[in-house]
């Protein structure tokens, strides 16, 4: 066996992880992404720059402050200790949180491109032809949009796969609760298992490499479909 | 049925005010320069953009008013954009019926078939927007706009963006749904020869403001437009066809001027058709000709003149009625001592028929 069960733990928390997280963003992201694409408000530029903030951001500042706001003495984790709870720092939920905020712009900044890029013209069209504001939306936006959501998917996706700094920070590394691979690599080679630390590496490269031929693949093949 | 519009739109260095109450029948035309304002006017009929205190009534529904505004998709309008713009992720068949399916049965009174007969896209129907020509795709947007039995029917120079092939490929269409379809229809559009073929009354539009409005007819002749002014000043004749002239190739018009010949062999008999003469192919004589080329003289009384430029002169006449135009030199003008009132025979030298 090339993997030891600990690492097949981590990899499996690792797509988990991903996985939830990029569902998360899809959810929020789509929305956001879409009012940002289409809005006139002045200040929007804030906002993106918020959304762009964990791109410049060192991860460990980032999972820093998320481990102050979610930890025991935090005001989220405060209020989910007085309502019976446990506070989020170093559980898998806190680390679905720290995914969401580290790889939001990696789902949102495609998807708002790819709204941005449809301009307002098929728009315009569904309207005159009787589809309501959401029935646009879904029946048009997203389906022109679909390049955008696979970026958007496999970028998030990928990142949260990627992600260290901040996992550290606010998971801590507790073998089959918050252990991903990326940590049990860098635990691999800390123990100079260096075998171990090439099998985990050399997946994780498959796996990403696969994943983004996917995206440019279909990109191409979508991009030729269109007038 | 009456279109009432009043809108103003400030944009700073545009200003479109416009109040305009136009009898919706057959095609009326907005027409003017680039930048007049027609497509913002457009827009705005569609509810597409939506001006504050605007006022719009189609007949006897009430689709913008002080505290009321009817949403684009609930007015069951068509618009043909200037480019096709059909849906992508679509082929032809589903981007037809994507309108048709959103409107109640009950209000279906153009079938998605009818649409798709109308502009003979039937053996499109499977293919992709992408692999269309820009005359097809037009089509598909026309019948997509078509099988929304809509109340009323808006189009943005659908002709445009099209090579000239393409603009001859559709312009018999958008005569076809001008005869079947008892769909009022706003047309968008800056070319006379559009104009002449579909259009029924005009709305002249110029830096925002309408100039002035009327059929196609007495606009194309309205010497206080400039409409009449241009090298290709020409007047629209309406006529029926009574007959063929099997030995010479001709087609016999009667309209009100008189009867007209037309070479070639057109139409049947029966049909409505329009003519066009235009102003440099109209001579005037004082006594009717005998011994001439000229097929088609008509008695006419001048009814206006205007100089046009220092040789020329543009001469509005009535044949029986109908408004002609002439342009002749200042000096024949003068030699001919035309002025209102003067009885003339107005040779013209070629008639086009238009449809």
């Amino acid at each position: 066996m090339i993997f030891s069960d600990a690492d097949l733990i981590a990899l499996a928390i690792t797509l988990k992880l991903a996985l939830i997280s990029t569902g998360i963003l899809l959810g929020l992201g789509t929305p956001l992404a879409w009012w940002l694409a289409r809005t006139r408000w002045r200040l929007k530029f804030l906002l993106e720059a918020v959304v762009a903030l964990p791109l410049v951001l060192p991860p460990t500042v980032l999972g820093f402050y998320l481990l102050l706001v979610l930890g025991p003495h935090g005001p989220v984790g405060g209020l989910m200790e007085t309502l019976g709870g446990r506070p989020l720092a170093f559980t898998f939920t806190g680390l679905v949180i720290g995914s969401v905020f580290y790889s939001m712009p990696f789902v949102v900044q495609p998807l708002q491109n790819a709204f941005a890029a449809l301009g307002s013209r098929p728009l315009d069209v569904a309207a005159t032809l009787g589809a309501s504001p959401l029935d646009r939306f879904f029946t048009v936006a997203v389906p022109l949009a679909r390049p955008g959501f696979l970026t958007a998917a496999v970028l998030g996706f990928a990142h949260t796969v990627g992600e260290f700094g901040v996992v550290l920070m606010i998971g801590g590394n507790i073998p089959g609760v918050t252990q991903v691979v990326s940590i049990a690599i860098y635990d691999h080679v800390e123990g100079l298992e260096y075998a171990h630390a090439h099998w985990l590496s050399a997946a994780l490269l498959l796996m990403s490499f696969l994943m983004l031929v996917v995206v440019y693949g279909v990109n191409r093949r979508f991009r030729l479909a269109q007038p | 049925m009456t279109i009432e519009a009043r809108f103003r739109v400030d944009r700073g260095e545009f200003l479109l005010d416009v109040d305009l109450s136009i009898s919706a029948e057959g095609v009326s035309a907005l027409f003017g320069p680039s930048g007049c304002g027609k497509t913002t006017l457009l827009r705005a009929i569609a509810g597409l953009d939506r001006h504050r205190n605007g006022y719009l009534r189609i007949g006897d529904e009430t689709w913008q008013e002080a505290d009321r505004f009817v949403a684009p998709h609930r007015r069951r309008l068509g618009y043909v954009f200037q480019e096709p713009s059909l849906f992508g992720h679509l082929n032809v068949r589903s981007n037809v019926e994507y309108g048709a399916k959103r409107v109640p049965s009950s209000q279906r009174k153009v079938s998605v078939d009818k649409a798709i007969d109308l502009v003979a896209i039937g053996h499109l129907l499977e293919r992709s927007p992408g692999t269309l020509s820009g005359g097809e795709r037009q089509r598909v947007a026309i019948a997509r706009a078509l099988a929304v039995s809509p109340r009323l029917l808006l189009m943005d120079e659908p002709l445009t963006a099209l090579d000239q092939a393409g603009k001859q490929e559709i312009l018999p269409y958008l005569e076809s749904l001008h005869d079947e379809l008892e769909i009022p229809v706003i047309y968008v559009s800056h070319t006379r020869e559009e104009l002449a073929r579909l259009a029924d009354q005009l709305v002249l539009l110029e830096a925002g403001h309408v100039v002035a409005t009327g059929t196609v007819d007495e606009m194309f002749t309205r010497l206080d437009l400039p409409l009449a002014h241009g090298s290709d000043a020409d007047a629209i004749v309406e006529a029926v066809v009574v007959g063929h002239d099997e030995h010479y190739n001709l087609t016999y018009l009667d309209s009100a001027a008189g009867r007209v010949s037309v070479a070639g062999r057109a139409l049947q008999v029966g049909d409505c058709a329009r003519l066009r003469l235009a102003a440099r192919d109209v001579s005037l004589t004082l006594e009717h000709q005998s011994g001439t080329s000229i097929l088609n003289i008509f008695p006419a009384v001048v009814d206006e003149l205007t100089a046009e430029g220092d040789a020329q002169v543009t001469v509005r006449l009535l044949a029986g009625g109908v408004p002609l135009l002439a342009r002749i030199t200042r000096k024949s003008a003068a030699e001919l001592t035309l002025r209102p009132g003067t009885s003339v025979y107005a040779q013209v030298k070629s008639v086009a028929l238009l449809s």
